[in-house]
């Protein structure tokens, strides 16, 4: 095992199980996060991004079942690890999840503070001395770039993005090496997003986290800071690499359709051509459909798509992982 | 070209409280004109005063002061089936702008008896299949369908079907995009230009996103706490800003073709 990856994810599925039949959110996933990467996840909407950073915690919401595969978090087999342990070793020093819309997560009717006691007494199982825990939580927020008296207000006196930030900092009290945030921007204006960026950015470059996963569908946002990509397709892992290599020459058809619809600011302002949408929408996962998943929309779609799935192919020279037939010969 | 919409010194105050009245002043001096068969961008954060202005031209909100005129006629005498033969709009969130206890072919009936016109069944079904076409959606895949059975791109397309067969001269187009995926929406704003090229139309196009502004409009207008910054022409306004807070808005934006120096601090807004 090498020392460097933090995170290591092996043929991981993950499926919904319901009344409503079995919705194959993530099928098939592999995946090595190293020290110090920051790695983007992107996507559609129902591609199973979010299912995938939720089954990487290792406490899955109710309908969301771990199937098979392997998650290693530092020496930590996710899913072999005693609860208990999980609880109060790995889910505070090494790895912390910040859900999607958590900034509602806050309780209305608490201080930051009391929020931040009952945090502190679930994951360290005693209750703090008061006057430690301000000096904890005020240090911290200090450290992260925050106002010390944030913590004695109420949600409701703080904005959008400065509930974000402060629950991004309260998932980072104890120095998590690896942070995995969920659309942590979105619904916010530009310059809240733009900071919740910028404190990510310092709280690496600060050493109080090693790595971060992000996930998002915003690539604009997501190109400021990432430095690898993972694009998701229904379930499946499409491609994996470098971020600027992939915005610049992504190899996937559903990464250059993905990356060719996408509207973003152009500084220099000389660019004329229109942009194309992706015709269509994502299969449903109650009933994927065989072969690829992408082949119903993939301008390239061979015969063999329609009842092959293509396994990821590695692309050396470049450093890229593609699961496209394709690619099949590992060049580009 | 002509002005179709011409905008003078709009005042909008709100007041709350029954004892102690508190006012907040959600628009102030604006004035502004809107050309015939052009995209005009409304760009500005929350709080900004977009909405406000978009619900004072829709005759959704009264305005505190100020004059509004249509085709050169103050927009209080219209009637209101004349209004919204030719001003109409999409919101943001196309699900709860339809009925969703009837089937979406109401929306489109509806369309005919803002219009006035007496159409046979057989006339009807060509007109929308017309349009439905034009918007890149199949009729036989929507046609008889409840609005939950479509997805958010396929609805707000629809939408704009809608808009087609009412044939209005200006649509105002509320964040329209801001609930479709980011890989649809290229195609929603593509439709827009579409119809701003061939039927001539008049859009509206309230944003917070400066990259899709720049992608749609002709003309641009920034907003901040109801004041009208700074207006022009799209690309002179982005790539030169004048004033201050287009330039902190230019700052924040995130582009796919050029990265942040996230060493620098965030100018704070002056």
């Amino acid at each position: 095992m090498s020392k460097e990856a933090i995170l290591r994810i092996k043929d991981l599925r993950g499926y919904y199980k319901g009344t409503f039949g079995i919705v194959q959110a993530v099928d098939g996933v592999s995946l090595t996060v190293n020290r110090g990467e920051v790695v983007a996840i992107a996507g559609e909407s129902g591609c199973g991004k979010s299912t995938l950073a939720e089954l990487i915690t290792g406490t899955p919401k109710p309908l969301l079942h771990y199937e098979t595969g392997e998650i290693f978090v530092e020496d930590y087999n996710v899913y072999q690890t005693d609860p208990e342990v999980l609880r109060t070793q790995v889910k505070t020093k090494i790895v912390s999840y910040v859900p999607q819309a958590s900034l509602e997560s806050l309780n209305p009717v608490m201080k930051i503070i009391d929020f931040i006691a009952d945090v502190v007494k679930e994951r360290t199982g005693k209750k703090s001395d008061r006057d430690e825990l301000i000096e904890f939580a005020g240090n911290h927020f200090e450290r992260v770039g925050l106002n010390r008296d944030v913590i004695f207000k109420y949600p409701h006196e703080l904005s959008g993005g400065m509930k974000q930030r402060s629950v991004i900092a309260i998932s980072t009290m104890w120095n998590p090496k690896l942070l995995i945030v969920d659309e942590p921007t979105s619904a916010l204006d530009v310059s809240s997003q733009k900071r919740i960026i910028k404190m990510l950015y310092e709280m690496k470059r600060d050493g109080i986290i090693e790595s971060i996963l992000f996930v998002s569908h915003d690539v604009s946002s997501l190109s400021q800071i990432c430095n690898k990509m993972l694009i998701m397709y229904a379930g499946h892992l499409q491609e994996y690499g470098d971020m600027e290599d992939m915005i610049e020459k992504p190899l996937h058809p559903y990464t250059k359709l993905l990356m060719n619809s996408i509207v973003s600011f152009d500084p220099s302002g000389k660019r004329k051509e229109r942009l194309v949408s992706i015709e269509g929408s994502p299969p449903s996962l109650l009933n994927p459909p065989k072969g690829c998943r992408f082949h119903l929309r993939c301008p390239k779609a061979m015969d063999r798509c329609k009842t092959d799935e293509p396994p990821i192919f590695e692309i050396t020279e470049q450093n890229r992982y593609v699961k496209c037939w394709l690619f099949e010969e590992g060049k580009a | 070209m002509s002005e179709i919409i011409e905008v003078n010194n709009l005042y909008k105050t709100y007041s709350s409280g029954i004892f102690v009245r508190s006012f907040t002043e959600a628009v102030k001096d604006v004035s502004f004109k809107l050309k015939k068969g052009s995209v005009v961008s409304l760009v500005g954060e929350s709080g900004s005063g977009k909405t406000t202005i978009a619900k004072i031209l829709l005759k959704l909100e009264k305005r505190t002061g100020g004059s509004i005129k249509l085709d050169g006629m103050e927009i209080n005498e219209y009637g209101k089936k004349d209004y919204y033969r030719k001003v109409q709009v999409i919101f943001q969130d196309p699900y709860s702008a339809i009925n969703y206890f009837y089937k979406i072919d109401r929306v489109l009936d509806k369309a005919f008896a803002l219009r006035g016109e007496k159409l046979t069944e057989e006339e009807k079904e060509a007109k929308i299949r017309e349009a439905l076409e034009k918007v890149k959606i199949d009729p036989d895949e929507v046609l008889g369908r409840y609005p939950h059975q479509l997805s958010g791109g396929q609805l707000q397309r629809f939408l704009i079907a809608r808009v087609l067969l009412i044939k209005p001269e200006i649509v105002i187009c509320d964040e329209i995009t801001s609930m479709i995926d980011a890989s649809s929406r290229a195609g929603i704003l593509n439709l827009l230009l579409e119809l701003r090229d061939k039927e001539g139309l008049t859009v509206m196009f309230i944003t917070h996103d400066l990259g899709q502004a720049q992608y749609i409009s002709d003309e641009i207008m920034v907003l901040k706490d109801g004041d009208l910054v700074e207006a022009g022409d799209v690309q002179k306004v982005l790539i030169n800003p004048q004033h201050e807070y287009t330039k902190f808005l230019l700052s924040c934006v995130p582009s796919l073709y050029a990265k942040w120096d996230l060493e620098e601090d965030i100018i704070e807004e002056s």
